[in-house]
């Protein structure tokens, strides 16, 4: 810019300072956001005037939530929706003012509004004291790591003015936010209608020499630079453009240099930055934490999307097994077995939640142990991926360890804030597998087929043991490297030490899925004969064997399965004889969408191998027919 | 950085984002002020091309300044140019007042050019600053098979994570301007040089300060006619921007009802 500009626009040229407004319905925020524009004089000409005959058509007085309640249903309900953001200028500094709404119901919009404030007036009416949503926003400035709170006790005209009464509401919001490890910047006692403490010094409360909500504004710390951190550039995409290619990103902290070499994601490749490219720009050798870059690289590699690009001194944390905080926000709970995508960044990671290892109960905010994460709850799980994922722990006021959880209709269900790879469980090896010269395609072509695990679930009785065996006769005949692994025959041998309580059931799971992920490696076709009843259980069997698993459901109705009963079981455990039966007294889960579904109730075991051999062949299949056996 | 450059960055950001992730893509070039800083930031993003459609969905009523500036700067930034047109007036919803009714013809449009290019992706250049209920607008806002905005059930969108569509005949309206404001519009087109269609600079004592259709948008007072004095004026001015908008202001609501079913 040029020299001839006023002090006051230079000035305002720094970035915007967000702060976001929170706390329950009706404890005064939208008023407090009207009285704050009013009173700062930053209101534009006839927006009182509007406000006026708002308020006026339904009744009111003067209603200053409709400055940001925009929206028709938000003032016919007197109730705000949607977050608002409005620029707002105090002695000459930039604020953006992030209206939140206080409804439950509306919870992931005020965490869209307030995800990235530098600070949070924390507003609590000051004679009802802290209510549920109060706590829930509290907490969710924890997680999302706002570390700058103000809070404002709001309507002390109906506490008259009393100092003890007001301290003492003090006293129990300073206990809720020490509990959640948030640590008050500044209580201020106000009434927003009145403007006490809000722009000027109230003479109602003389015994009160902290400072007003603007000197209070005025005093937040304006963003740390991330440029001296250690380099993070996550790979946003890759281009071609007349016959270069540029990797393009943004650099969440750090910098990068022309002539530095960087690594790049879990290959661990180097490569030198051999430009920093731009258009209309003066040519830069160097960029910084915040930019938008393209760079090319010498050798000409190509990463792909998600890839983190870091130098080789200061890489982030590797790890499969990941703990992590969880707002979570979907309107059903989360349970254990679940599947979703981690996004972090640019990346995007498929994991499981392998354990809930704590819930926050919000009445108390103390941590207890849970089965599952209540609707727009909030917790601390682990997740763990079938690769390799890096990342940095959550760092309020940073970019780092930013997780947000998807779903398959790539919904956002949940933020995760990464606290670290999950600790080793006592007694747990550290081990270092060793990879195999021989690659897959190595193997597939000596075999002609892909390997792959089909996991055949049901019922005892339901044919799995038959149609496996005949399935696996059928793929031998036609030139397939098939093995069985069967429930009886994995507990005769290798799990003859398990019993059947469900710890047992799961580790029996666990080992089938094992020897079957060694037996696909080597390019066999492997079908898992096992009643594996539990959802949970057969998604840690999906974690261990990755996205080449497919799950059969062989489904016959117990009535059926009962009359088979070739093993006797059934009546063993109608008897008594035998306990934790499934489809007795233990439950049995059904897969929710099987690779495959075969009903052997009525179908033949000639019909339904047929179904199954052909359905493996076209899995595993390469181009081309399979190779014969001769 | 500075305000402008960390503006830039992120507009950059949202750019590559809508790029990588929403296939067919389509940037709403309306020929104003701010959909030209917006082909100026896809210049930046992608290294002096705009590597997408840019698309006029033409009411026949804009300024002839406006097509003039079209067809000069279509070549000149070397554009893919994709061109709408409206239906009639009388095809509107009667119920909405007089000029929002015009303006719905450009919902009418946009709908069209959708529906025919199979578009996954729009940008637009929309500004949280401009009107009370843009200010409620994601970055990322999904439009289900109708095109209507379900304001009551936006999803949650924090930490640069963007919706991205996941049914049939949904698209994502892209905003990558949503955190500018008029002035930094405007000192960023300064800064850059971006070229603007002349009625923004005032001549006889008025000047237009947004652009619409010719029948619906009125110009204001003013004797700033060059770029500095417009941002002098934009310092201290009490006024909205959209005040020569008569869409805006025909009813409370008439505003949020276009946008509800589709308008930018």
């Amino acid at each position: 810019m040029t020299n001839t500009l006023s002090p006051s626009v230079a000035q305002s040229q720094e970035p915007a300072t967000p702060i976001v407004i929170v706390g329950h319905v009706d404890h005064g925020k939208s008023t407090l956001i009207g009285r704050l524009l009013h009173d700062t004089d930053n209101l534009q000409d006839g927006k009182v005037a509007q406000i006026i005959a708002s308020s006026k058509k339904r009744g009111l007085k003067v209603e200053w939530s409709f400055l940001l309640d925009s929206l028709q249903i938000e003032r016919d309900q007197g109730v705000t929706v949607d977050s608002t953001r409005i620029p707002f200028l105090l002695n000459k500094r930039e604020f953006v003012i992030v209206d939140a709404p206080g409804h439950r119901q509306f919870l992931r919009n005020m965490i869209t509004g307030a995800a990235d404030a530098e600070a949070a007036v924390l507003v609590v009416d000051a004679a009802e004291g802290a209510r549920e949503q109060t706590r829930r926003h509290a907490m969710l400035l924890h997680l999302i790591g706002i570390r700058h709170v103000i809070v404002l006790l709001n309507k002390v005209d109906l506490l008259d003015f009393d100092q003890a009464k007001i301290e003492a509401a003090e006293k129990s919001v300073s206990e809720l936010l020490t509990k959640l490890d948030l640590e008050a910047a500044l209580f201020i006692p106000a009434s927003a209608r009145d403007g006490d403490n809000i722009a000027s010094r109230s003479d109602r409360m003389p015994w009160y020499s902290g400072p007003t909500l603007t000197e209070a504004l005025a005093q937040v710390p304006s963003p740390a630079s991330r440029a001296e951190l250690p380099l993070r550039l996550p790979v946003q995409d890759v281009y071609r453009f007349d016959d270069k290619r540029y990797v393009a990103g943004r650099i969440e902290r750090g910098r990068v240099r022309v002539g530095d070499t960087v690594i790049i994601g879990t290959q661990k490749t180097p490569a030198k930055i051999s430009s920093i490219a731009s258009w209309h720009t003066a040519p830069q050798i160097s960029a910084a934490a915040g930019q938008s870059v393209a760079v090319t690289l010498e050798p000409d590699v190509i990463p792909d999307r998600g890839d983190l690009l870091h130098k080789s001194e200061t890489p982030p944390v590797a790890a499969s097994r990941i703990r992590t905080r969880l707002f979570w926000l979907r309107q059903e709970p989360l349970r254990v077995g679940e599947s979703f995508h981690l996004r972090l960044a640019t990346a995007e990671h498929a994991v499981t939640v392998t354990s809930i290892d704590s819930v926050v109960n919000l009445d108390d905010l103390q941590k207890y142990a849970g089965e599952e994460v209540p609707a727009e709850g909030f917790a601390e799980i682990t997740l763990s991926a079938s690769e390799t994922i890096l990342f940095d722990p959550f760092v309020p006021g940073t970019a780092d360890g930013r997780g947000v959880l998807v779903d398959r209709q790539q919904r956002i269900v949940g933020g995760a804030p990464l606290l670290g790879p999950a600790a080793i469980a006592d007694g747990e090896k550290v081990i270092h597998p060793t990879g195999s010269t021989v690659t897959t395609q190595d193997r597939t072509r000596a075999k002609g087929h892909r390997g792959g695990v089909f996991w055949l679930t049901g019922l005892s009785g339901s044919g799995k043991s038959t149609l496996a065996r005949a399935t696996e006769a059928a793929l031998f005949a036609d030139g397939v490297d098939v093995t069985v692994l069967d429930g009886d025959t994995l507990r005769a041998g290798l799990c003859k030490d398990l019993g059947f309580s469900e710890a047992d059931r799961t580790e029996n799971v666990r080992r089938a899925a094992e020897v079957a992920r060694i037996l696909r490696d080597a390019g066999q076709v492997v079908l898992v004969a096992l009643i594996s009843p539990l959802l949970s259980d057969r998604a840690l069997a999906r974690q261990i064997l990755g996205e080449e698993f497919a799950e059969i459901f062989v489904d016959a109705d117990l009535a059926t399965c009962e009359q088979r009963d070739p093993k006797g079981l059934y009546a063993a455990a109608r008897s008594g004889k035998i306990s934790g039966f499934t489809g007795i007294d233990a439950p049995y889960e059904a897969p929710v969408s099987p690779a495959l579904h075969l009903k052997t109730s009525a179908g033949s075991v000639e019909s339904e191998t047929k179904t199954l051999a052909s359905f493996i062949k076209d899995t595993v299949r390469l181009s081309g027919a399979l190779k014969a056996r001769s | 950085m500075d305000h402008l450059d960390q503006l830039e960055a992120q507009s950059v950001f949202i750019l590559r984002e809508a790029y990588r992730k929403l296939k067919p893509l389509a940037m709403l070039w309306s020929l104003g002020k701010d959909s030209n800083v917006m082909v100026w930031l896809a210049k930046k993003a992608f290294l002096g091309r705009v590597p997408f459609p840019v698309m006029h969905v033409d009411t026949g009523k804009k300024f002839p300044e406006m097509y003039k500036f079209r067809d000069e700067y279509a070549k000149k930034w070397d554009l893919d140019l994709l061109l709408g047109t409206c239906p009639p007036v009388e095809e509107m919803d009667p119920s909405l007042p007089p000029a929002a009714r015009s303006a719905a013809r450009k919902t009418a449009g946009l709908a069209a050019m959708i529906e025919k290019h199979k578009l996954q992706g729009v940008i637009a250049g929309i500004r949280r600053d401009e009107q009370g209920t843009r200010a409620k607008e994601r970055v990322f806002s999904p439009r289900g098979a109708s095109h209507k905005w379900d304001i009551r059930n936006q999803p949650p969108e924090f930490w640069d994570q963007y919706a991205t569509p996941h049914e049939e005949g949904m698209h994502i309206r892209v905003h990558p301007l949503l955190s500018w404001r008029e002035i930094d519009i405007w000192r960023y087109i300064e800064r850059e040089g971006i070229p603007l269609v002349d009625l923004y600079f005032a001549k006889n004592g008025k000047r237009y300060r947004s652009l619409g259709d010719q029948d619906i948008t009125n110009p204001v007072e003013s004797n700033a006619s060059t770029l500095a004095e417009v941002i002098a004026e934009l310092e201290t001015t009490r006024t909205s921007e959209r005040s020569g908008r008569a869409m805006d202001h025909e009813s409370e609501d008439a505003f949020e009802r276009l946008r509800v079913a589709g308008y930018l």
